[in-house]
């Protein structure tokens, strides 16, 4: 069974149509990059396979471990082991992340049949996970997001992404507005969460992130459709040459 | 002039009775209330202050009225036993409109304080309340307050003398307790001379499933350089109406807070008064309801800055579910004297369903040319982004409401400087989000 599958995936929003067709499958242990040029797609898959429902799913279908990902709610999506690093974290005045974090791991736990976790446990898992990010102990008592830097918004997703452990995490171009020291960080934090068991797909314009997140499978979105895989040197190609010779082909065909 | 017939008739009627069990100094100020009521009855919903507030249609009820101080059979020290341990506080009692003397607590106050009943404080020290009682809320004011004055014989008083700090916060509950329907004329005089400092904290609370009608007038006069907190809240129930009337006269370099919480209510309409008297005061001025099924809130605020160089930072916001209803009339005042003025006024509100309302109306008079005023209203709902990405992270879109909600009181809570209870509200405003609160069987602050 694979662990993400994708077939003819049709999305719209205020009736117009983004996805046309996506087909995609994603096994453990992987890297997926999905790059395109600007408008093609790639944040509205990432939005659409964690539930946002500012989209609407007119055609196809999504497996997430054998399961009909499009018929779960999007708390339930987490709790599956679906994460989204989102491309613009959101703020939110008066939820401390301490509060955030331990109302969203104990939904998790309650969901694998868990107690809520002690708040020693706890502690000492946010302690552990913010290591990782080196997100400072400051940021992690404040606000959600509120009054964070763009970097600090993007090391806190992959904090986050740390403490829920998830399955696949998606990553709706973590690299933007970073500068190239939080990019390391962060892609030092991506890396070390990576296992054998989960699976990353990385949504990207740029090249720049896959220099330190390596893909093992790059693909191409443009108009809605997945038009071009193969391996890491597509990537590169792509920075050399730009998307225009791609658009060309697919335009032409 | 219907409404206000039976509030004659009764007046009318048992003026000498009302007079028998209550204090020189309370029955002094009755004739003239009498006549200021009858001129002015009940605002009525035409006047601008009371569009969304019916007066009339509140008093209208028959409602029983104690004039007689019959003792009602209540030992509120068993219903409202105080039990948190963070929350210690000197407690005090008023039933319906009477103070309870029965016991107090055994607290050791600085030489000079007096906490305790109204009525018994008037007789002992007549010159004092003579000086103070209805000179901050007058008769000629509105109808409410008139009619308060009118009928009431007891209440509260806190009085500090000079120069002292009272540690112990002051913990006044006020119980309507009473098989039939009841009304209530609550006083509360507070007289903090100069640099002295104290906190009192008022509780409303019904006890019984039948209707009950307050009008509570709440005079306070702060000398130079004192520090005053005043925390007001209400968990009432669905059947119980509230009038009260906050008025706070600030001298030089004196520090008053007054927080006004509404976790649960009937209908509710809070006024304040602040008026800032000599140079360099200082007031916060804050409140925050949460409303559901058919709740109403109204508020007013009337800010005077007579004086220059005073601060004013204003902060209300509601939360409204349901076909709950919700007012903010907010009125800064900026003489022309009063110069470098700072008044600030925030008026937040949250509605969550299509069938709520909410009115909100800032006001600003502004005579003087060197100040900075401000305000800002704003009335919408969750925000649809948070809520997502709240789920995202897995939380059920239920929960996720709930700490947004929960969030959006914070500030105000913020606002509270009183050890303990700043912890209970907020455990408090979460339980009431979730609906645990919907029944009021006590008193909540202090039960767990």
């Amino acid at each position: 069974m694979n662990m993400l599958e994708i077939k003819n995936l049709h999305a719209s929003i205020n009736g117009k149509e983004i996805l046309k067709g996506i087909n995609l499958t994603v096994n453990p242990g992987k890297v997926h990059a999905i790059m395109g040029p600007n408008g093609s797609g790639k944040s509205t898959l990432g939005s659409v396979l964690v539930g946002n429902p500012a989209f609407e799913v007119t055609e196809g279908e999504v497996l997430f471990e054998g399961k009909d990902l499009l018929e779960l709610s999007p708390e339930d999506r987490s709790r599956e082991g679906l994460f989204l690093s989102f491309q613009y974290p959101v703020e939110i005045p008066g939820v401390s992340m301490v509060n955030f974090m331990r109302a969203a791991l104990n939904e998790h736990r309650k969901y694998k049949g868990l107690e809520p976790v002690s708040a020693t446990d706890f502690l000492k898992l946010m302690r552990e996970k913010r290591a990782i990010v080196e997100l400072d102990n400051k940021l992690a008592s404040r606000s959600v997001n509120e009054g964070f830097s763009g970097g600090e918004k993007k090391r806190n997703e992959i904090f986050q992404m740390a403490m829920l452990e998830p399955k696949l995490a998606i990553l709706d171009e973590t690299d933007s507005g970073l500068d190239i020291d939080a990019l390391r960080i962060v892609a030092n934090g991506v890396n070390t969460l990576k296992s054998p068991e989960n699976a990353t797909i990385v949504i990207t314009h740029y090249q720049r992130l896959l220099d330190y997140i390596k893909p093992d499978v790059v693909h191409v979105l443009y108009k809605g459709r997945i038009v071009k895989t193969a391996g890491p040197e597509l990537a590169l190609e792509l920075e050399e040459k730009g998307y225009d010779w791609i658009k060309q082909e697919v335009d032409e065909a | 002039m219907k409404a206000e017939n039976q509030y004659i008739n009764l007046f009318t009627q048992y003026e000498q009775l009302i007079n028998q069990h209550a204090a020189e100094p309370l029955n002094a100020k009755r004739k003239e209330a009498f006549a200021d009521f009858q001129r002015a009855g009940f605002p009525a919903k035409h006047e601008e202050d009371y569009q969304y507030t019916d007066v009339a249609g509140a008093f209208a009820p028959d409602y029983g009225v104690n004039l007689n101080k019959i003792t009602i059979p209540v030992n509120p020290y068993d219903v409202f036993r105080c039990d948190v341990p963070n929350l210690s506080t000197a407690l005090y009692f008023v039933v319906n409109d009477s103070f309870y003397d029965k016991i107090t607590p055994a607290v050791e106050f600085p030489e000079g304080v007096y906490a305790g009943g109204l009525n018994n404080f008037a007789r002992q020290y007549p010159d004092i309340v003579n000086r103070y009682y209805g000179k901050a809320a007058k008769t000629s004011h509105d109808g409410i307050i008139a009619l308060n004055t009118m009928l009431a014989q007891d209440g509260f008083v806190l009085y500090v003398p000079k120069g002292v700090a009272v540690e112990k916060p002051i913990q006044l509950i006020n119980i309507f307790r009473s098989d039939v329907d009841t009304m209530a004329n609550r006083r509360i005089l507070i007289i903090v001379e100069a640099y002295s400092e104290a906190k009192l904290l008022v509780c409303d609370h019904s006890a019984d499933p039948v209707r009950f009608l307050s009008t509570e007038v709440i005079e306070i006069f702060v000398e130079e350089g004192t520090r005053f907190d005043y925390y007001d809240l209400e968990e009432s129930t669905t059947d119980t109406t509230r009038f009260s009337s906050l008025h706070v006269k600030q001298a030089a370099a004196s520090n008053v807070l007054v927080n006004g919480i509404t976790l649960n209510n009937g209908l509710t309409r809070n006024n304040y008064y602040i008026e800032l008297e000599g140079e360099y005061a200082e007031t916060t001025l804050c409140g925050m309801s949460i409303l559901d099924k058919t709740q109403h809130v109204d508020t007013y605020s009337f800010v005077t800055h007579a004086v220059p160089n005073c601060t004013s930072t204003e902060l209300f916001k509601n939360v409204l579910n349901d076909c709950s209803t919700g007012a903010f009339s907010g009125r800064i005042l900026v003489k022309q004297d009063a110069q470098k003025t700072a008044a600030y006024q925030t008026n937040r509100n949250l509605v969550a369903t299509r069938e709520a309302r909410m009115y909100s109306k800032p006001q600003l008079e502004i005579y003087a040319d060197d100040v900075k005023c401000s305000h800002g209203m704003t009335t919408g709902q969750l925000d649809e982004n948070a809520l997502f990405y709240m789920q995202s992270r897995g939380l059920s879109l239920e929960e996720a409401r709930m700490m947004l909600s929960v969030a959006f009181t914070a500030d105000v809570i913020d606002h509270v400087h009183l050890e303990g209870l700043k912890d209970r509200l907020g455990i408090l405003v979460d339980k009431r989000f979730r609906g645990e609160l919907a029944h009021c069987s006590g008193c909540n602050v202090c039960h767990s």
